[in-house]
């Protein structure tokens, strides 16, 4: 079991489905939400995945598909 | 031993000892180092700060750090009194702070020799970051100079001549074949993965302690005073952040008069997310993909963004975005008044500084300190299809049939 510390960033379409619940149900996913700020517009989510590692990075691969940005917690790795 | 004694929640307020970590277990958000501020109330003074060495290592004791230092040379760097650009844009009290002149020509240097002493000091053998050109050069010099193991990993598409200047250093170097996106992604698994100290991951509360030294110095050179205005660039929004920190601690521990500093940060139009989220008036840094030649500052998701534009609320400043055509412009116009050669980053401090003055958000009459942190040597791209030589032969008579007797 692996941990991925991540924020997804919802574009407004996608704010009322239920992406995370799906997540957890379609890739034995462990979610655990630490951090989040939601409004009509926009909304992310800073959260915990528990997982085995192939299990994670798929579910990762389906949440980006559906338009979800996903970023690691602490924001951008990469610097000038 | 340091003043340090915690790592503490910038969210939250939960605190964590000393030690290589830089979430919060239960919030996730950033942890900063936290100091005795009444015990470095009572050992500092601007009398020992003068007779210290003249580097960044003058501060000391506003450092978190133990045992010897990873010092090869950074910090003191120059603050320009800017007449001929100050005339230029209307304004009398103009400065730059020359930050290129340091050892790998960067500002980098003053995060990383704190961030490698630390890694030194917890017993990492091998040191990693991810990085567009700069801290990758300066992490690698480091960890030559501190007989550690370097792995450093750059986008695939960095420019030859950034590759080369970390390549001398003889670090692991490794290019990533991807997006901008797929390199975060990796190595945020390899920071989980390997136990590396990872320069900007869970040594950040430290490495971010170092830009603080540009704030000290721009103060102690202005004669211990705060400038009215700073103007600086943004791109994770750690430096920004970290400049207002350290003229508040001066102010403080009683070194300078209370500070009244506006601060504004600039952005390239084509990586501006904390501008935008300023100029929405909204709180939320929304992130966005990069597309700028601005590449040293293009930090799409910034992780003091938050904190960065916290900062230029809080202290009455502000936030502008300029195009890369305006990025070159503002590269010229400080090499041909002042003479000194900045990297696109610099571009867009100037540039920005020319709208901010036009604007009238800068007045004529305001001390104003703008910094230069990378200098222009490492993005000669950007201006080299501009450069037009005379070509000559060689006798008096070629050369007067162009420029006259």
């Amino acid at each position: 079991m692996v941990k991925r510390r991540v924020k997804f960033t919802f574009p407004p379409e996608l704010i009322k489905e239920p992406i995370i619940y799906k997540l957890g149900q379609r890739f034995k996913v462990i979610t655990n939400i630490r951090r989040a700020d939601i409004n009509g517009d926009k909304g992310w989510v800073v959260l915990e995945l528990e997982g085995k590692g192939e299990d994670i990075e798929r579910g990762i691969a389906w949440v980006t598909g559906k338009g979800v940005r996903v970023d690691p917690a602490i924001g951008d790795i990469v610097e000038g | 031993m340091s003043y340090a004694i915690a790592l503490r929640c910038r969210k939250c307020g939960r605190e964590y000892p000393l030690e290589p970590i830089n979430l919060c277990d239960f919030c996730f958000s950033p942890l900063e180092v936290s100091y005795d501020y009444k015990s470095i109330a009572k050992a500092v003074s601007r009398e020992k700060i003068i007779k210290g060495p003249p580097s960044m290592w003058r501060y000391r004791d506003l450092l978190p750090v133990d045992g010897a230092v990873v010092d090869i040379g950074t910090g003191f760097t120059p603050l320009v009194k800017a007449d001929n650009l100050g005339q230029e844009l209307g304004l009398d009290r103009l400065y730059i702070k020359n930050d290129c002149l340091n050892p790998t020509y960067s500002f980098k240097d003053r995060v990383v020799s704190v961030a490698i002493t630390k890694a030194r000091e917890f017993g990492f053998d091998t040191v990693a970051c991810a990085s567009t050109g700069n801290l990758a050069a300066s992490v690698a010099a480091h960890a030559a100079k501190a007989n550690i193991k370097s792995y450093v990993f750059v986008p695939f598409d960095v420019e030859p001549g950034k590759l080369t200047g970390i390549a001398i250093y003889n670090p692991v170097l490794v290019t990533v074949e991807g997006s901008y996106d797929d390199v975060n992604h990796l190595c945020s698994q390899l920071a989980q993965r390997y136990n590396w100290g990872f320069i900007n991951i869970n040594l950040r509360p430290y490495y971010a302690e170092g830009s603080k030294t540009l704030g000290y110095e721009v103060a102690e050179q202005l004669g211990w005073l705060a400038p009215d205005c700073v103007v600086a660039p943004a791109a994770s929004g750690l430096l920004f952040t970290r400049i207002w920190k350290s003229l508040d601690e001066l102010s403080m521990l009683g070194l300078i008069q209370p500070v009244n500093t506006h601060m504004y940060l600039t952005q390239a139009a084509g990586c501006s997310p904390i501008v935008n989220a300023f100029q929405a008036g909204i709180l939320q840094v929304h992130p966005v993909r990069p597309n700028t030649i601005a590449k040293s500052i293009a930090v799409g998701n910034p992780a003091d963004g938050y904190y960065a534009l916290r900062v230029a609320r809080q202290s009455g400043g502000g936030a502008c975005a300029v195009t890369d055509e305006e990025v070159v412009e503002g590269m010229k116009l400080l090499a041909e008044t002042e003479g000194i050669f900045a990297e696109t980053a610099g571009g867009v401090v100037i540039a920005g500084l020319k709208k901010l003055v036009s604007s009238g958000l800068i007045k004529k009459s305001e001390l104003t300190v703008a910094f230069i942190t990378g200098a222009g040597l490492k993005t000669q791209e950007v201006i080299a299809q501009g450069v037009h030589p005379f070509v000559i032969q060689p006798n008096l008579e070629a050369f007067e049939e162009i420029f006259g007797k």
